[in-house]
């Protein structure tokens, strides 16, 4: 082993692009997910749904599935242990009014009506596949146009959602351009590859449960008040995600039902969702129908904006899909009416999902200007810029780091935007029609409170311990690169541990909030674990620098050192034996503010090429550009993989992803992923993704903002926009399927 | 799912099954209706081998039987008596990484990693089978193997690295 004072110094590792620490990990299968729980003789679960969308249940036979060898119970809303309907609320975030399992009524298609419980996971599908269960159907609505009951909410996650200034209709109607459009996006699921899991078990009255949770104080909040248990009673562990994308942010009743069947049983109860029931039961993106009325100046500036979004609402959940928030900030209008309506259907629930909201506003905004700037001869890209917003227009408030000129700028060059002959249908190799589209991504900065702890071992290692979560975003690694350059230590020697309701407070791993929250927290505690053994390493007689100055020492190596002299140091681990009590241990702690002083959002420009060859009807992305201004990057290696994920999942959105459901009778049709088209490999291009790195030090310490979310916005509207370039047919309705296509004007 | 009036079977026999699990042979006993993928996680341990549908349509649960790219949720295990199965946990020799596992962490070709270790087993058969020869080819080859998180082009960099090395 090397001395201390023989190791190279350490610092600065934040922005370097550092391998996944969980990595190896994830390649050779030890990463240990929900699902693949080591735990003794579990029971299994298998859930059975409705097959009617309104109405009761009439009749349940068991006994063909309690005759199978194997099945142990069977819970329906005849013997399940009682829980309430509870509220969503942001301490216990409940998707559903709707307790599961507590009587004979029918909400939705696809709702969880028992649960078959087997000691093999064989058993238990048999057993579903046996249950007989017989309804008594009501009348059902579908379709949001034609919706009975239409709700104005208040608000959305505590913003207004029916806002106004100026005067938009007196403005519409004597703006020289007018344009009245309406965009209409699909339902779409999350579809993560892991599917919802919970595993529950009872011992001495506490609840432990493993789940594929992106919140396990929420999870844990949640079900302490369905089974009426203080919080500290129940235990929430989700160490690694198979993807979440919002359907694992809030709490679906499977994970009650699952530790009503292990409490019903008194063993531990393994319950996975099916890919179908992945379709109904943990939420999806709502379909919109998005009115957009824009005036302008001839010469392609906004005077007023007009934004109305009819959304599909079932009528237990009070989620909105706020698709009129990003036109309330994103450009300079001084007269602007957002509002949402809300259809109640007999559907099942909507929830966030990436980048709730902006994703399918932006669509619509986004192709609605570029449709302005045809009807103005202006060119898409000047369009946006001329419309800039210097503030945020929707309070007046400076934004605290803003480089979307830059992004304009930049990703016009590498594309080589100018280039471009603006008609439609100019662009042409061989067969195929080439388009060109572009659009503004866009995605609030947010913050929540986080608390980190950090502990320095005896063995030199590094502990961080927060409740946060890692779904594939990289929070293990930038949280050890985090704890390194405070420390002044490797990132290898950091373990960082995670997703545990024990560790200390960390919000949702939702809204792109994680590395501005948790980030900032894990900072302040390793600084005062940092300061803590300067003060041990100067103050206590055994230390080479006893009696120095804390001014005059410095960390790096693993050690605190002399400044100026290196060589006179002491490793973190020896002041920890030093201290002779235990580990050096420090509770760091994060929170919002600045809020009053600023507005926080991330910006982008998407930058789109299709091709479409009219004789194949075949319509492929085949570049695709995001340049991001997300302030500092923290680690480029797996932003970059962030962003290109993010674009991805706007290919998606535009081309591909719907999720239809029978008109007649409300079941969703294509609850697979061969009738949910998910993009493949062979429908992605090489995606170029660029950073503006400005950091942003109003919003945190770190400079950094969140990336979950900004990437897939702006995509869908810039790939309809190329295809109006290539094809001279504008799509107003996703996905852009190639028959929407047909019937295109004649070159 | 669906009500049937199929009555309650008898319990069904238990047969022995014996496999050579990534290089040892391994015995069990089992019902006919389980799946490999099912035996994998639930009865051998190897939890490395994932359910993302269970229907063939995500690529999540691939292993190689006898060499050969197979989606176990859709293989019968006791059809394979005697086959030689490949996963995630086979990979690496002796805490070694394969070269495709240590190229899949060098080009961050995944995020959650819940698709990683069939891409992994999915790739590590189509470089030996002579279909990485193009990152177009490698596309297509590897678009059985759903990737939500859409670490595509990593993935398409990781093969062509280990292609190249080759």
């Amino acid at each position: 082993m090397t001395s201390v004072a023989e190791r190279p110094a350490t610092r600065g590792f934040i922005g370097l692009p550092v391998d996944r620490v969980d990595g190896r990990a994830k390649v050779t299968g030890e990463a240990r997910y929900a699902a693949d729980t080591a735990i003794d003789a579990p029971l299994h679960a298998v859930i059975v749904q409705s097959t009617i969308a309104s109405g009761r249940i009439t009749e349940i036979d068991e006994s063909a599935a309690r005759a199978v060898p194997g099945v142990v119970e069977i819970l329906t809303y005849r013997n399940a242990p009682r829980v309430p309907v509870l509220p969503f609320d942001f301490t216990a975030p409940v998707s559903e009014q709707l307790a599961p399992l507590q009587g004979p009524e029918i909400k939705y298609d696809g709702q969880h009506v028992a649960a078959v419980v087997g000691t093999t996971f064989e058993a238990a599908r048999e057993g579903a596949a046996l249950l007989r269960i017989r309804y008594e159907s009501a009348t059902a609505e579908f379709d949001a146009e034609a919706a009975r009951e239409i709700e104005y909410p208040e608000q959305w996650f505590g913003h207004e959602a029916q806002t106004r200034r100026g005067d938009p209709e007196t403005a519409y109607a004597r703006s020289e351009v007018r344009l009245d459009a309406t965009y209409v996006t699909p339902i779409e699921n999350h579809n993560p590859l892991e599917p919802s899991v919970t595993v529950a078990e009872w011992r001495d009255g506490d609840l432990i449960v493993h789940d594929s949770t992106q919140w396990v104080r929420g999870t844990r909040a949640a079900l302490a008040k369905h089974f009426d248990l203080d919080e500290e009673r129940v235990h929430v562990i989700a160490p690694f995600l198979g993807g979440g994308f919002g359907c694992k942010g809030f709490f679906w009743p499977h994970a009650a039902i699952a530790a009503m069947a292990a409490k019903l049983t008194n063993r531990p109860v393994k319950l996975v969702l099916t890919r179908e029931q992945m379709f109904t039961s943990v939420g999806h993106r709502m379909e919109t129908r998005q009115r957009l009325r824009i005036g302008a100046s001839r010469d392609g500036r906004l005077t007023a904006l007009l934004h109305d979004t009819l959304g599909a609402a079932s009528r237990v959940s009070t989620f909105v899909e706020a698709a009129g928030g990003v036109s309330e900030m994103l450009y300079d209008v001084p007269n602007v009416a957002v509002s949402h309506r809300l259809a109640r259907l007999d559907v099942p629930s909507a929830t966030a999902m990436r980048a709730p909201g902006e994703a399918p506003g932006s669509f619509a905004l986004e192709s609605a200007l570029d449709e302005l700037a045809y009807a103005c001869g202006v060119d898409p890209l000047e369009i946006l810029r001329r419309n800039y917003a210097a503030v945020d227009p929707s309070n007046g408030k400076r934004f605290s780091s803003k480089h979307l000129l830059a992004c304009y700028e930049r990703g016009a060059e590498a594309f080589g935007w100018s280039d471009r002959p603006r008609a439609p249908r100019a662009m042409r190799d061989g067969d195929e029609l080439i388009g060109w589209g572009v659009a503004t991504a866009t995605y609030p900065a947010l913050r929540s409170p986080a608390e980190a702890r950090v502990t320095l071992a005896a063995d030199g290692t590094v502990d961080v311990a927060s409740a946060t979560h890692d779904l594939g975003t990289g929070m293990y690694t930038i949280l050890a690169q985090i704890a390194a350059d405070a420390l002044g230590v490797e990132p290898d020697a950091v373990r960082v541990r995670i997703g545990d309701s024990s560790f200390p407070n960390a919000p949702v791993a939702g809204g792109s909030m994680s590395s501005a929250s948790v980030g900032p927290a894990v900072q302040d505690a390793a600084q005062r674990a940092r300061r803590e053994a300067i003060r041990i390493a100067t103050s206590s007689a055994g230390s080479p620098l006893h009696g120095m100055r804390e001014e005059d020492v410095e960390t790096s190596g693993g050690a605190v050192r002399a400044k100026g002299e290196p060589s006179r140091a002491i490793a973190y681990g020896e002041l920890v034996r030093l201290r002779g009590d235990g580990a050096i241990e420090a509770l760091g702690s994060a929170a919002p503010d600045g809020e009053e002083k600023y507005s926080f959002h991330s910006f982008g420009a998407q930058f789109v090429e299709v091709r479409f060859d009219e004789d194949l009807a075949r319509l492929r992305v085949s570049r695709a550009l995001g340049v991001f201004d997300c302030g500092r990057i923290l680690n480029p290696k797996t932003a970059r993989s962030q962003m290109i994920g993010g674009i991805t999942w706007g290919i998606g959105m535009a081309l591909l992803e719907e999720t239809v459901r029978d008109p007649r009778y409300g079941a969703v049709v294509t609850n697979n992923l061969a009738d949910y088209h998910v993009p493949v490999n062979a429908d992605i291009p090489n995606v170029e993704v660029e950073f503006v790195e400005e950091p942003d030090y109003a919003l945190n310490p770190l400079g950094a903002r969140g990336i979950g979310e900004i990437g897939i916005t702006g995509v869908a509207a810039a790939i309809a926009n190329a295809v109006f370039h290539a094809t001279g047919v504008r799509v107003r309705d996703l996905p852009i399927v190639p028959e929407k296509l047909l019937g295109a004007p004649a070159s | 799912m669906r009500t049937t009036d199929r009555p309650a079977e008898a319990p069904r026999a238990s047969l022995p099954l014996t496999l050579r699990l990534n290089g040892r042979d391994t015995t069990f006993v089992i019902e006919p209706q389980v799946t490999l993928l099912d035996l994998l996680r639930e009865r051998a341990g190897l939890t490395g081998t994932k359910k993302g549908c269970d229907r063939g349509q995500c690529g999540a649960c691939t292993v190689l039987v006898d060499g050969r790219r197979t989606l176990s949720c859709l293989a019968l295990a006791l059809v394979h008596a005697g086959a030689d199965v490949t996963t995630i946990e086979g990979l690496a020799d002796d805490g070694q990484l394969h070269p495709m596992q240590a190229a899949f962490v060098e080009h961050d070709a995944f995020q959650c990693g819940f698709c990683t270790s069939g891409q992994i087993l999915s790739a590590v058969a189509v470089v030996r089978d002579g279909r990485a020869r193009s990152e177009d080819e490698i596309r297509e080859a590897m678009s059985g193997n759903l990737c939500r998180c859409g670490a595509y082009p990593n993935i398409v960099a990781a093969i062509a690295a280990v292609q190249g090395a080759r």
